[in-house]
Formats: C-alpha cells, structure tokens, sequence
C-alpha cells in the first residue's frame, strides 16, 4: 500500500506538510494532528469581506428575497431525478466565485428526489403549486419502490398506530434520514482514485462466505466505488480533475465542497452536516500564506464563499415535514475547534475564519455553527466565540470534554448533538418517543387519551381517584417495556428499509468500509414527565375520569418541586427516567448489530408532540407545546439561568450518548451592564455548565426582534431574562403591556 | 442559624464582579418611592433559609461564579437587619473561598454598641459592599425613602475609616434625584471618601412597578420617564468629579 501512495506526485502535492501514518492509509486524523497550526491569538488578524463577497452576497440576499415572495420557494425541479451528475454546473456569478457548484443547474433551484418515497417528493412539489413529471411518478410507482414503500410494506398495524397516535413521531420512513457525514476531507487529502483504489481492495477482501450481511456489504462497495466514480464526474462538468490530491487551499476547499456537493445531490436528510473541516483546512492555508501564494484578505475570502455556499443548500419539503422542522433547515452542522487528546487546542486561525463568515456575511442558521467547547480552550477564542454569541445568536456549544473521551479528536456533529468519529462512524437516525403520552397509556391502560382507542397493551388501567407514585411507576415501567420494543423494530424496519432502497453511496464512500453503527434513538417529553412524577409523588394528585373511565385531566393540591430549579427532589426523577428508559432500549436487538443510543432532543417539534398530547398531571393542558429537548418547561423554573442549567446538566451523557439539548436564552443586559462583562460572563457560563458535564447549550442573546417574536411564541423562550440593577424579571411572566414596555426600554438608549 | 429570605437569583450579573449568586433577604426599613423589589419590604416574612442550606446551594455554582470571578451578594430588603445570619453564612463563604458582597442602603446603620459590635465581626467576612447613596439632601432624602440621611452618610464615613472597598451607587431618578446641584454636592461627599472602588449611576426603570400595584399599593413615580443616556452621563461626571479610586 506504502508504494502505491507515496508516488511522486503525490509527494508533490503533500510538499510542504509533516510525513505521518496518513501517508500510508486513509487517516486524516493523523494528518490534522501532524500538521496543524494551534492558534492562540485574538481576532484582530480577521480581513473584512471583499468587494466580490459583497457583490455576491448581494445577489443571494436578492434570490432569497424572491423565494420568499414567491411562497417559500424560488424554484423546483419537476422533471430531473438529482443523482451526483444529473445536472449541468450551475453558478451565481463565475467571474466572483472562487468555489462553485450548486445543486442544480442554478441556485435556489430545489432538487427532485424521490427516493426516500415518490409521495412525499410529488407533495412536496404539489404544495408549491409544481406538477410531478408523469413519467418519472409511474417509474417511482410502478417499477422502482422507495424507501417509504418499502417500510410500509414492512409495518406493523401496531407500528402504524403507534405512529398515528404521535407516542412514536418524526421516524424517518418518509423523507431521508440524514445524520451522516462522509468525511469529505479525504477527497481533498488523497484524490478520488485513491479512495477508489481503496474500495476496490476492500471489495476484494470481504469475506468469502456469502451470507447476506457478506452480499450486502459487497453491493454496497460497488456502489460506492461507482459513486466516487460519479464525483470525479460531477467535478470534470465545473471543469476540475479531483482524481489527484488538491494542490493549494483553493483545491482543498473545492475538493471538500464537491463531495458535500456530490451528497447532498443524492440525499435529502433531514441533517446532512459538514463535519470538522476548518482545522483541516487550515493547513493548506497556512502552507499557502507560508509559500507567499495567499494573503488573508484572500483566505477570508475563500471561507465566505466556501460558507456561502452551504447557506444555500436547500431541500423540497412538505408542510407536514415542516412542522417537525420549522424553518426550513439543512443542519450542514460545522464542528469547530475542541482538544486534541494530546492537549493541544485544535483551534487554528480558520477557526476564526469560520466564525468570523457571521460578520462578513452576517448572522444566519446555516452552516448550523458549533464550537466544541473545552475549558481548557485558548482564552482568545473563548472570548472570541462569546462576543459573535452575543452579536448573532448564531453558534451553539457543545462539551468537548465530555464527548472527546468517548469520541476522541476528530468527531463532528451531525444535526444538532450528535457526535460520531469523522468517515469511521454513522448512524440510523431514530426521531423520538413522546415519553408523556406513554405516562398518560400507564395511568389509561394503553388507551390513547386523544384518538380513545387501545394503541398500547391492554394493561390494567389505574383506577384510584388520587395517584400514588408507586402504583403508577409501576404502571410507567411497563408501558415504557412495550414502547422500547416496539420503537426499536419499528427503527429496524426503517433502517433495512433506507439502506435497501435509498442507500447513502457517496457519503459512505467517504467512510471506512468497516464503521460502528448506532440506532440513535430519541425521547419527547422529558420535562412534562420529570414534574408530573413530581407532583403525583409530592402533592396530591386527583384524577378526573370522563364517562367511559378515560383518566382525562388532573387536579393537583399542593405544590411540588419542578424541574429547572437546581432541586434534587425532582432532577433525580429526570435522571431516572433517561436511565431507565436507555436500559429498556438495550434490551432489543438493532438492525446490523448497530450500538443503542439516544437523545434527549425534539428540534422544533415539541410543538407538535404537545398537539397531540392530553392534559398531563403536572398541570401543562393538552395541546399545549412541551418543552424542547431537555429544557425545563417554561416558566417553572424561578431560581434563575443557573439553576435551571444545573438541573439540566445532570442528565447523564452516558445514557443519551446521542445528545441533550438544552436552549439558553438571554437579553445582553442580564448577561452584565459593559460588552467586556458580557463575554467574561458567558465565557464563564459555559466553562461552568462544561465543568458540570451539561452536554449542549443554544445561545441566545436577543435583540428587539426576538424579544417581539418571543411575545408571540413565548413557549420557545423559556429562560428569558430581563435583569436590571438588583432584580430580575422572566419576560414571559409579564402582561403584553409590560412585555412592550421592557422592549421599548430595552433597546432605546434609555436603559 | 436561620435567614428571611424573599428569593435567590442564580445568575446575578450587574450587583459585584463576575457571576453572583444573589440573596435577596427580606425586609427593609426604608420606604424608598423608585424601589423595584417593594415586595421585600415587610420584616420578618419570607422564606426562612438555614445557612447549610444556602451554601449547600451555593456550591453547586462554583464552576460558574469560580470561571466568572464572582461570588456571592446578598441584597434585598435591607441586609443589615439580619447580620448574625450574614456573620454565619459569610463565614462558611470564607471557607470555600468565595468572594462575598453585601448590597446595602445603610438605613439600619446605627452607632449603638450593640450594631457596632456585630457590625464589627461581619465587616471581617465582606469583601466588597456596594453602598446606595440615594440622596445628599437630608430633606429631599426623608420625602425619597422616609428617613432622613445622617446615619446613611455615617455608615459611609465609617466605611471609609475601616477602608472597606466599596462601590457607591446611585439610582438617577428625573426630577427627585437628578439636580446638579445636589449631585454636585453628593459627588464632594464621594470625594472625602478614601474606599471607593467604583460608582455606578444607575437609571431609574420601572420594572417593579408591578409589584407595588400587586401589593395594593399607589406608586409615587407614575408619571416619571427613565433618564436620557445624556443626563447619566452627566451624573456620573458630577458624583466622580472629586473621587480617588482604591
């Protein structure tokens, strides 16, 4: 293998970097960690945009101006199934781009994929007013079935009506599941037919007993050797050869972004995210700023358009789909920064850059920024990060020192917490179980307190006019079995179903062909559960049945603690759940021996569980949104931003080893009266929730538009604090009328 | 030894340095018109709160109040009207090596022997005070707050004399609290004063009007707007015109 590689063009392009392991086998790891630059530096080094960045931004800024006008999309492709080369290049502004390609044959124009399931591509095209090429609807109907077919030809009746009631929702049966992230860097590090050759040895090695875990594999080689095939395709139509290793920083980032391109062409994930590139990347910068063939203003420059482009990845959505994921997003998730295991920071100068895209192209969702964050991170950059916190609400934490022991040093995030080892792990996306209707199918005996039909066993209902803890934990436990099982073969279901018929060619291929599988699972509902427990255990809970005995609302007398507060009476039941729940899960088998995880986590569609959620005993009315991931509902928490983070960060991460999401919300003032204690004391906050072991933090520090929005939709703002000298005041708690008076206080200069 | 406390804030980030954990103790003596918290002036209600408690609570911020340079603050209500409880809770701070402050009006300072000596034993536990001067003028200060001011002043004085490091505040009310003239004088005052470590102009706002309408009771200020960026700036150049910093 040695010869192979090290021939002498290749030491050409390799000129200049550190000789490693990775010279002799795919591993970039080891290529990062010879050759990176750690920067401990502060932001002043930064260039501002240049005059083609703007002129290009410009233009963007104008084509999402008319999606917008237009209903939400500007265009979609009606006629042409995307595949890695079904598309001539498609630019914005040639002459201005320094990376190209788009995921059509002209930006914003949304791709057909019909793959995951030819209904959701044609109701998706419909509820845009578009009309599905006939042809290709009978072809995806009549002679090649779907993902979405195939699962359901698999389902259950139990399973359907699992999914119906909402006590399993979300699954990815419908649409690409996502959450996997090819390691696109090794194109830009080794050249396609590198990678190729590699494949080929791989195909030639598998065992030879042809079992169908064997068969499988062997298809599933071929056709990633094909789809690498197809990449060095799509790359000659924009008219570069990226069968060799890059040569420069330019090659470097075009390489990476045509293999996200190329994936992003053939799947339509929910997440389809980026990984950890910029610390990658950062070498070849410096290789080129150091040979004097680069300046800033032009490795800036490469960033903005390099992250410009991810700003534009777009997918064909229903209404329906929209609901679980609000706001249109793409999760091209860009893991920045963390500890190398051998100490070192893997902060370098790009992660800046990356960072530095939020001022040069100002504030957006994607790429979905994410600094992994470690106490023992360079000062510059800690501060640096807090300071485009609270200029742009844009980046979101995660604890690097929680995940580095259990991932290593070169992880990255798909979607929003889900760590996995960059080309060596991926997983099967699982959505979530909504734990609060399997508490209210404890205390009804599997009877659905919306739809009123048995969807769960018919166990004894509980008949007690006040509820007693044990009884129903007892109850609970049970209920929770049933569900484990039957969420993981529902997952299994799926999983078999994606990889037959909607299998992930390209991004695989940018795995080793040996990886570790998790079936990532998921649960709604935490914070409804953790209080209702609470309240049957420390206040008086009294059931109120309907005619037919169905347990339809509660009465409670007393107060009882909540969680949120820092208070250990009621955290631990929180605790308690996600262990036990987790334990459950390990019980069933997984599709391909795949690792159980999950992840407390709901996206946006906590809105929709609690749509389809009864009244709870905690006092939330039915209907009424839960609270996202692992946040405290809101308003329940009084004790302020650190109790309620305190709380949080006791779930174990070992048990929901797929993320816990927490979303922490704040007015710049409460964060300290001048910028410079801003930073110091959100610098501090995350330190401390890191030094707690909290996993993951979304922060938010609002401006006047939020704080509107926030009035609006106050189950989305939890925590939201408006501290003057001396006291604070939870803005949600206010009258409208407060609410516009601490606004126009707020942000006039009378403060 | 047990504490009235009305709440605890978490993440206190404008009353001392870095991350404070906040005690508001519960009842005040003076009856200041611009209060925000009028909900902690009653004596002897509240929640009652042993000392294990709190620093039971307390410790599990120090990741956050350790990474921020902060500490503890305790404010109100009048924190003074409980100093054996302060003694006790801020010595068990001394332990752990947490910063401590108080946030005083000094309305319940008294020359008498007895607050003398217990004020004594707790200055040695207190690193920091931040001191509300809420006005020089002894009549206009009865009509703000009901009393009138020289033991306030005492207390500062004293301070001074004890070089307790101290961060003067004052809350910058339109019409009542905003004459140059008695700012003027006010900032002389601050300028004979040999512990100041900081001063704060601290606009007037109405966020705890509320309170006062949900306590039944009529709020004074209805009709006053908060202070223009200007006129703080003023205030803060007439009250530090004279100040030598510690």
């Amino acid at each position: 293998m040695v010869k192979t590689l090290v021939r002498e063009e290749k030491m050409e392009q390799w000129k200049g970097f550190t000789s490693g392991t990775w010279q002799k086998e795919i591993n970039v790891r080891d290529f990062i960690l010879k050759n990176f630059t750690q920067y401990n530096g502060n932001e002043e080094f930064l260039a501002s945009a240049t005059d083609a960045t703007n002129a290009l931004w410009k233009q963007v800024m104008e084509l999402t101006k008319k999606e917008r006008d237009n209903g939400g999309v500007y265009d979609m492709d009606t006629e042409i199934v995307s595949t890695i080369t079904s598309h001539g290049p498609g630019y914005l502004d040639q002459n201005k781009e320094t990376i190209v390609g788009v995921q059509t044959d002209e930006p914003f124009k949304r791709s057909m994929q019909p793959y995951g399931g030819i209904r959701m591509a044609k109701a998706a095209l419909e509820s845009y007013g578009y009309e599905l090429n006939e042809e290709v609807e009978k072809i995806f109907t009549d002679f090649r079935k779907t993902h979405n077919q195939g699962v359901f030809d698999a389902y259950t009746k139990e399973m359907i009506l699992a999914r119906k009631a909402g006590i399993i929702t979300g699954l990815p049966d419908a649409y690409g599941r996502g959450r996997i992230i090819g390691d696109y860097r090794r194109v830009a590090l080794y050249g396609v037919d590198f990678l190729m050759e590699q494949k080929k040895k791989d195909h030639e090695s598998t065992s030879s007993v042809m079992t169908e875990d064997t068969i499988r594999l062997r298809e599933e080689i071929s056709e990633q050797y094909r789809a690498l095939n197809e990449l060095k395709k799509l790359a000659e139509s924009y008219g570069f050869d990226i069968s060799k290793p890059a040569t420069n920083a330019k090659e470097a980032f075009q390489w990476v972004y045509f293999a996200y391109l190329a994936a992003i062409k053939e799947q339509n994930g929910a997440a389809m995210s980026l990984g950890r590139v910029s610390t990658f990347l950062d070498i070849y910068v410096e290789r080129d700023i150091a040979n004097g063939t680069m300046t800033e203003e032009e490795a800036q420059e490469l960033v903005d358009h390099f992250v410009m482009k991810l700003r534009l990845v777009k997918f064909a959505r229903t209404p329906d789909y929209n609901e679980l994921f609000s706001g249109d997003p793409t999760w091209v998730t860009e893991s920045i920064g963390g500890m190398a295991l051998d100490g070192r920071a893997l902060v370098t100068k790009s992660s800046f850059r990356f960072l530095h895209t939020l001022d040069n192209l100002g504030p957006a969702p994607e790429p979905n920024l994410t600094v992994l964050w470690s106490t023992q991170l360079p000062e510059n950059f800690k501060k640096y990060c807090a300071k485009m916190s609270i200029k742009t609400s844009s980046i979101q934490y995660e604890n690097d020192d929680i995940m580095r022991p259990e991932y290593g040093d070169d992880y990255g995030i798909a979607c929003c917490v889900s760590a996995m080892e960059i080309g060596k792990q991926m997983q099967f996306f699982g959505a979530r179980a909504n734990l609060a209707k399997a508490l209210l199918y404890a205390i009804n005996g599997g009877v659905d307190e919306k739809l009123k039909i048995q969807v769960g066993p018919k166990f004894q209902p509980i008949t007690a006019d006040v509820l007693d803890y044990d009884e129903v934990m007892e109850s609970f436990n049970n209920m929770m079995e049933w569900l484990a099982g039957l969420y993981i073969n529902s997952l299994n279901v799926i999983h078999y179903m994606h990889d037959k018929y909607s299998y992930e060619r390209i991004e695989m291929a940018l795995h080793d062909t040996e990886v570790l599988r998790t079936m990532a699972t998921g649960i709604a509902g935490l914070s409804v559960v953790a209080d209702s427990l609470s309240a049957i255990k420390h206040a008086k809970v009294k059931v109120i049945r309907d005619e037919n005995g169905l347990a339809v609302d509660f009465e409670t007398e007393g107060d009882f603690p909540k969680y949120g507060n820092n208070d250990d009476r009621v955290d631990s039941i929180a605790v308690e759940l996600v262990k036990n729940f987790m334990k459950k899960l390990r019980k069933h088998p997984t599709y391909r021996g795949s690792m159980h995880t999950m992840s407390i986590l709901t996206i946006t569609s906590n809105v929709v569980y609690g749509k389809k959620t009864g009244n709870t005993p905690d006092g939330r009315r039915a209907g009424e949104p839960f609270a996202p991931g692992a946040n405290p509902m809101h308003g329940r928490d009084t004790k302020g931003t650190l109790a309620s983070l305190s709380s949080v960060a006791k779930l174990p991460y070992e048990y929901a080893l797929d993320g816990i999401s927490n979303t922490f919300s704040i007015v710049p003032k409460a964060l300290g009266k001048e910028e410079e204690a801003q930073t110091r004391n959100l610098v501090a906050i995350l330190d401390g929730y890191a030094a707690k072991t909290g996993h993951h933090l979304n922060v938010n520090v609002f401006n006047r538009e939020t704080l509107l929005d926030a009035m609006e939709h106050p189950e989305e703002y939890p925590q939201l604090t408006i501290r003057v000298s001396g006291y604070a005041v939870n803005f949600i708690k206010l009258t409208r009328e407060q609410q516009l008076d601490v606004i126009n206080r707020t942000f006039h200069d009378t403060m | 030894m047990i504490g009235n406390i009305h709440s605890i804030e978490t993440l206190g980030t404008v009353d001392g340095p870095g991350i404070r954990y906040i005690i508001f103790t519960q009842g005040c003596l003076l009856r200041c018109q611009f209060c925000h918290n009028a909900d902690t002036w009653e004596i002897g209600t509240g929640k009652q709160m042993t000392v294990s408690e709190i620093i039971d609570d307390l410790k599990t911020y120090l990741p956050f109040i350790e990474a921020s340079g902060g500490g503890i603050t305790v404010s109100g209500g009048e924190p003074l009207l409980q100093i054996p409880f302060l003694i006790a809770l801020f010595k068990e701070c001394r332990k752990l090596g947490i910063h401590t402050t108080i946030d005083s009006s000094g309305g319940c300072y008294s020359t008498n022997a007895h607050f003398q000596e217990q004020f004594e034993e707790l200055l040695e536990y207190t690193d920091l005070i931040l001191m509300d001067l809420k006005h020089i003028d002894k009549e206009k200060h009865k009509k703000l707050t009901g009393l009138t001011n020289e033991h306030i002043l005492a207390f500062a004085r004293h301070l001074s004399d004890k070089n307790v490091p101290v961060w003067v505040r004052h809350v910058l009310v339109p019409g009542t609290t905003d004459a140059p003239a008695d700012l003027e004088q006010l900032g002389k005052f601050i300028g004979t004063l040999k512990n100041v470590k900081k001063v704060e102009v601290l606009p007037y706002h109405k966020l705890g009007v509320y309170k006062w309408e949900a306590l039944g009771l009529e709020y004074p200020l209805k009709d006053v707007e908060p202070p223009s960026e200007a006129s703080v700036e003023q205030a803060y150049e007439l009250l530090t015109a004279e100040v030598e910093y510690i």
